[in-house]
């Protein structure tokens, strides 16, 4: 198993995370990398609407989310909370690497996007790039695809 | 048969299973298939339509969509219908995903439907105008089947036919 130097906060508290995904076993697999990367889980969300509520109640440093989920998708989540929190820092984690989406999700606010199967290494990138430890890395989102219409 | 349109979704699925599974993967069989499709397990038909047109069919057995489950959760799950069919659909939007970033790079643009799920005991229905591409891939979490069947749209063909005739 690949060893990752912790992420942490500025105040040096593991940095908490929000993890909204439909598929249960997706989840467990952002948390096994969230805790390989000493972070803390402080929700969990399976559709965009929880997510939201998640959100105003965890107030979470990072929310790695879906796109394509039951009830609200990802992108209008991701719309909803930025709106009401500028400053929250979001990364679309999604099979659908389809430039369409991943430029909308973009737009509405996400920071980022990493396509599945998310590759540990790629992802702790992407988490320091948005958390701001290091402003090179991981600067230009990865894994932009070509279109989607669905 | 063309390979062109075939090659991107066996690479973007060998990709996809190591990568998921980690662990290598083998083409442990390959074959053309006319007929109607015989599920082997729960299947996952994805309808692909636009420049090229067909559809895709990942197919696994419930026992190995669970040991699939559990090694991505990274614990042992608990086996349910639920569970078997997020596995599939999941499988499936990842393998397509990362085949469509190959196609796209080749200029084709089209339209994929999401999964449709298959695991009652009827047939699920071939398409007619297609011949298609069977695999067998081997994981360690068991042998996990993918039916393709992929086609230019005639327009695009004829188009394309024409450039050829002006070269």
């Amino acid at each position: 198993m690949q060893q990752f130097q912790p992420l942490l906060r500025k105040d040096q508290q593991p940095v908490r995370y929000l993890v909204v995904d439909d598929s249960v076993f997706a989840r467990k697999n952002l948390i096994k990398m969230i805790e390989l990367f000493g972070g803390e889980v402080a929700g969990e969300a399976g559709d965009g609407l929880t997510a939201i509520a998640e959100f105003n109640r965890t107030n979470p440093d990072i929310v790695l989310m879906d796109i394509t989920m039951p009830q609200m998708e990802g992108i209008e989540s991701v719309e909803r909370i930025v709106r009401q929190h500028g400053d929250a820092r979001i990364v679309m984690v999604s099979s659908v690497g389809y430039q369409e989406n991943i430029l909308a999700a973009l737009q509405k606010g996400a920071k980022h996007f990493v396509q599945k199967p998310v590759k540990p290494e790629v992802l702790y990138e992407i988490l320091r790039y948005v958390l701001g430890d290091d402003p090179h890395a991981a600067a230009v989102p990865v894994a932009l695809a070509g279109e989607h219409h669905s | 048969m063309r390979m062109e349109l075939i090659q991107p979704f066996i690479n973007a699925a060998d990709a996809v299973f190591a990568e998921s599974l980690q662990a290598p993967t083998k083409i442990a069989d390959l074959s053309m298939d006319e007929n109607t499709y015989r599920r082997k397990g729960v299947a996952a038909l994805v309808t692909i339509k636009g420049d090229i047109e067909g559809r895709v069919i990942l197919d696994l057995a419930p026992e190995v969509a669970m040991r699939v489950a559990s090694q991505l959760a990274g614990a042992e799950l608990p086996e349910s219908e639920q569970v078997i069919r997020e596995t599939v659909c999941e499988l499936a939007n990842m393998v397509i995903g990362n085949s469509v970033t190959l196609l796209n790079d080749q200029g084709f643009r089209f339209k994929v439907f999401p999964p449709e799920i298959h695991m009652n005991e009827e047939g699920l229905a071939g398409s007619v105008d297609t011949e298609a591409m069977v695999l067998c891939i081997e994981t360690p979490c068991g042998e996990i089947y993918i039916n393709i069947a992929m086609h230019y749209l005639h327009r695009r063909r004829r188009e394309q036919a024409s450039v050829h005739a002006l070269d």
